[in-house]
């Protein structure tokens, strides 16, 4: 197991370095090195097919790279898997979601919590002690941390599936928030949502990383350029596998390449404001 | 007496009543409750007076002064109250502002009431104080409680109510005596709140209720139906409504019951009916839900169910109105109505928390006859109260065994109620209010020695029941120079759970037409069955489809109406009435004149040749947003 310090804000909490991921012939990362430091957003952009849900499959361990490395905290994590790197504090969200619908929200935002539990079968079934003492702190977290801040009471007993889009994608985030999450991978977390929820989910992850309780650091993937560009600290550019650029939105927005490989696409790109 | 034995005063003021009632029970009785992250948390008397206490010194070291202003906003949560109760204890004023507010009102009501200091709940209630501070020169404080969102707020004139409470305890530790004198210092003829009445017709009055109002109208309604201090009632309608102040602060505070918050507005069902309250007060729309819920949840059940509950509700109805009519029930029916509670009402009204209630009313605007029986087939003692912001909300109500569904009841004690010549209702009794702030000429109409005059037109009949027709202004003359009440025709029509809103128009014209609103859910459900396909409200409202339903739902009304009474037309509106769009008061009555103004075009439609009707208007949404809306509406004849 990886041991792991604390870290400063503005520390550099995680890095990738040169990694190549192929499908078969098909490169779908060539070479791309990413550093991103403790307490941003920092989101990663590009069109369809750039390899930007790669890059989040290979940073919580759902891919393995062909080649580079990945540091989280200065550590090398390459070969940890997944579940491992969930311990370690990397949590996620996904693009099409994937949460257990037949299931009821608490038991979806649960579940996220299971790999900080300790308690085993045996003394869960007794309900004493230690047990006891654990069991009311994840009660206490879940409530007071996560379901008042996504504001999500009163759907806490229905059923997941039974929930609209909008909503099954806050309960998504509650439960990559259960793990108590030092780094958060956002996959599209906006994409098919109305105006309100865009605004609703844009302040829970502005909330998140900024409220002293929380202080995630955020890496984004998202297609809406209005809330990318209002909210990142900085901004990766993807394109083909390759990457573009890096840096803070103001100096993306004006970079000659990215014009270039959005060009053309400006319909598909345009802010919702 | 009241079942709290108190005596009430000139002398006394709802602060004394408070600070001799949080000693009476101390650490020993649950005062309130609210459900915070899922749990029920109880707060005892002992509790609520410290929370007030310091919360009222705190103000004061802030330079709260007798008469200054303060007013609320937010949710109902413990908070909202303590801050209501230490403004009262200060000898200050509360004014309340519903939640879902316009800016525009907010500021109308700030700057018209002068107040000193805004409680807001969240960065939100915050954000409107904010927006409006320059304007309203003699705010002073803002006080929040809520810290969510507030990290980045950093103005010197915000404070948080922790921190009040804080520089109270300051205070109190300075001059420990200070409070009990400031709460002692108070005369039952002070005002204790400033009322904006919600006007169908003009901007809001800010109407003076003192403590005397008050208290004596808690005292005179505890009198006809007693409540006991083990009782528990839930507050989730808005404070900024008179019939909330009654039930969570006149009786609530001498009866001594517990008080139950929910978790957030959303929850409230949800909330009462694990509370399962002894007491209810809410105004007709929320009786109109339960029932458009159960008549959808009854379509959708499988067949054994919905065969137990035709019977039920069967047995039910022919009971209910053999009591309406004061006949005796033979023993056969009592037998039956035994069998349909056990195997249906007990359980439907556990589901809608209604299954310890005792005292069930309504009021604040008329309710249809339908509802009123469907209640009472199910077993629910569910009454009318009558009565004005102006009488600190009641002056009349059904008795128990006495209740007739087309009336509102009858006075309460020391309430002399009378139609004047015009038929108009004017009513004389300790709470009837001291009159409009800075409005001398409402107050001089309103209040004639000592009558307070209503404005509503209705009769008493034989039995000694007010019959409310319908405010004067609205009473229409039918094309047989009958006098009709459109709001009659309106809550006949509210019953069928595919419609939500409605508005008959007929005032000497030669035949009533209708505008109606549909409910969305439900006809969006019942579109999605007949595999109807639509995308917005504007699109469903307009289907042929969904017209024919409605022309069903009207033919039904029609049915036991007299000829000129018929509705002959009716048009679907392309959305629902709305409060925030001026169509509705924040107490959800529809302000006839207004549309009758903004929907001249659709009026006129109705009473041509056409059988379309071309719109163009704006809508507002809550959040101040605009949309442009352009559609065509289908105006529908009804088979007579």
């Amino acid at each position: 197991m990886v041991q792991v310090g604390e870290l400063r804000e503005g520390d550099t909490i995680l890095r990738l370095e040169d990694v190549h991921m192929y499908f078969g012939k098909v490169a779908a990362l060539a070479g791309v090195s990413l550093e991103v430091k403790k307490g941003e957003i920092h989101s990663i952009i590009g069109p369809n097919g750039a390899g930007k849900t790669v890059m989040m499959n290979c940073i919580n361990g759902l891919y393995r790279p062909q080649q580079g490395n990945i540091y989280y905290k200065g550590e090398k994590i390459n070969d940890l898997r997944p579940y491992k790197r969930a311990e370690l504090g990397i949590s996620r969200t996904f693009q099409k979601i994937e949460l257990f619908g037949g299931m009821t929200v608490l038991d979806n935002i649960r579940l996220g919590r299971h790999a900080l539990l300790k308690s085993g079968i045996l003394s869960g079934s007794v309900y004493v002690g230690k047990t006891k003492r654990e069991e009311l702190e994840t009660r206490k977290f879940i409530e007071e941390e996560i379901i008042d801040l996504l504001e999500i009471e009163s759907i806490r007993d229905k059923t997941v599936h039974m929930l609209p889009y909008g909503l099954q994608k806050r309960v998504e985030l509650g439960r990559a928030l259960a793990l108590n999450p030092e780094l958060l991978l956002l996959d599209e977390p906006l994409a098919g949502l109305n105006l309100e929820e865009v605004e609703d989910m844009a302040r829970f992850i502005l909330d998140l990383n900024e409220e002293e309780r929380w202080k995630v650091t955020c890496i984004l993937v998202e297609h809406d350029m209005g809330v990318v560009m209002d909210i990142s600290k900085r901004v990766f550019v993807l394109n083909f596998g390759n990457q573009i650029t890096d840096g803070p939105p103001e100096e993306v927005q004006n970079n000659p390449d990215v014009i270039k490989a959005y060009l053309g696409e400006e319909d598909l790109y345009a802010t919702r404001r | 007496m009241n079942g709290s034995g108190i005596k009430i005063t000139k002398d006394l003021t709802i602060p004394k009543l408070f600070v001799s009632q949080c000693k009476k029970y101390g650490k020993n009785k649950v005062a309130m409750r609210e459900k915070e992250f899922g749990i029920w948390i109880p707060f005892t008397w002992q509790d609520y007076y410290d929370n007030v206490k310091y919360l009222c010194l705190g103000m004061v070291s802030l330079g709260l002064k007798r008469g200054d202003k303060v007013s609320m906003i937010g949710d109902n949560r413990p908070e909202g109250l303590w801050a209501e109760m230490a403004a009262l204890c200060a000898g200050a004023m509360g004014v309340w502002l519903f939640q879902d507010c316009m800016m525009d009102e907010v500021k109308y009501i700030i700057d018209h009431s002068d107040t000193k200091f805004f409680v807001g709940e969240t960065q939100e209630e915050v954000d409107k104080a904010l927006s409006i501070k320059d304007e309203c020169p003699k705010l002073e404080w803002i006080i929040w409680d809520d810290p969510k969102g507030m990290r980045s707020y950093d103005q010197q004139y915000l404070i948080s109510l922790k921190r009040v409470q804080e520089l109270g305890k300051e205070l109190d530790k300075k001059e420990p005596d200070l409070f009990e004198n400031l709460v002692n210092e108070g005369h039952g003829d002070e005002i204790c709140l400033l009322f904006y009445t919600s006007g169908t017709t003009a901007l809001p009055k800010g109407a003076l209720l003192s403590h005397w109002n008050m208290l004596t109208m808690g005292q005179n309604l505890m009198s006809v139906d007693p409540c006991y201090d083990t009782d528990d009632f839930v507050s989730y309608l808005p404070f900024a409504w008179i019939g909330e102040q009654m039930m969570s602060i006149s009786c609530g505070l001498q009866v001594g019951y517990t008080l139950n918050f929910p978790e957030e507005p959303e929850t409230a069902r949800e909330n009462i009916r694990e509370i399962g309250p002894h007491v209810m007060f809410a105004p007709p729309r929320l009786y109109e839900g339960m029932t458009r819920e159960v008549q959808v949840k009854y379509i959708d059940s499988t067949w054994i169910k919905r065969k137990v509950y035709e019977f039920a509700t069967k047995v039910g109805y022919r009971v209910a109105n053999l009591r309406f009519e004061r006949q005796p029930v033979p023993w056969y029916w009592r037998f039956l109505n035994w069998i349909a509670s056990v195997t249906m009402q007990e359980k439907l009204k556990d589901h809608l928390g209604m299954s310890r209630l005792r005292h069930c009313y309504t009021g604040g605007a008329a309710m249809g006859p339908d509802h009123f029986r469907f209640f009472h087939a199910l077993g629910v003692n569910l009454k009318q109260i009558y009565g004005q912001t102006e009488i600190a909300g009641i002056s009349i109500v059904h008795r128990d065994g006495d209740v007739k569904f087309d009336t509102v009841g009858t006075p309460i004690p020391n309430t002399e109620v009378k139609i004047t010549e015009e038929g108009e209702i004017i009513s004389k009794s300790p709470s009837v209010f001291s009159g409009y702030y800075k409005n001398e000429e409402a107050t001089r109409k309103t209040l004639v020695d000592g009558w307070l005059y209503s404005g509503d037109r209705g009769f008493i009949d034989e039995d000694g029941h007010l019959v409310v027709f319908d405010r004067s202004k609205d009473v229409m003359t039918l094309s047989d120079g009958r006098p009709f009440a459109p709001q009659y025709l309106e809550t006949r029509l509210k019953f069928s759970p595919f419609v939500q809103e409605a508005w008959v128009i007929g005032d000497e014209r030669d035949y009533v037409t209708a505008v109606m609103c549909i409910d969305y859910s439900v006809v969006g459900k019942w579109a999605d069955e007949k595999k109807i396909n639509y995308t917005s409200y504007p699109e469903l409202s307009q289907k042929p489809e969904v017209c024919d339903l409605i022309q069903k739902q009207i033919e039904e009304a029609n049915k036991d109406l007299p000829g000129p009474a018929k509705i002959h037309k009716f048009v679907n509106l392309y959305k629902a009435f709305d409060a925030d769009d001026e169509e509705l008061t924040r107490t959800s009555k529809l302000r006839r004149a207004f549309v009758e103004n903004r929907y001249q075009d659709i009026v006129n439609a109705l009473y041509a040749d056409s059988d379309m009707v071309h719109m163009d208007t704006t809508i507002t949404y809550e959040d101040g947003r605009e949309q442009r809306i352009k559609t065509d509406l289908r105006i529908q004849n009804v088979n007579i």
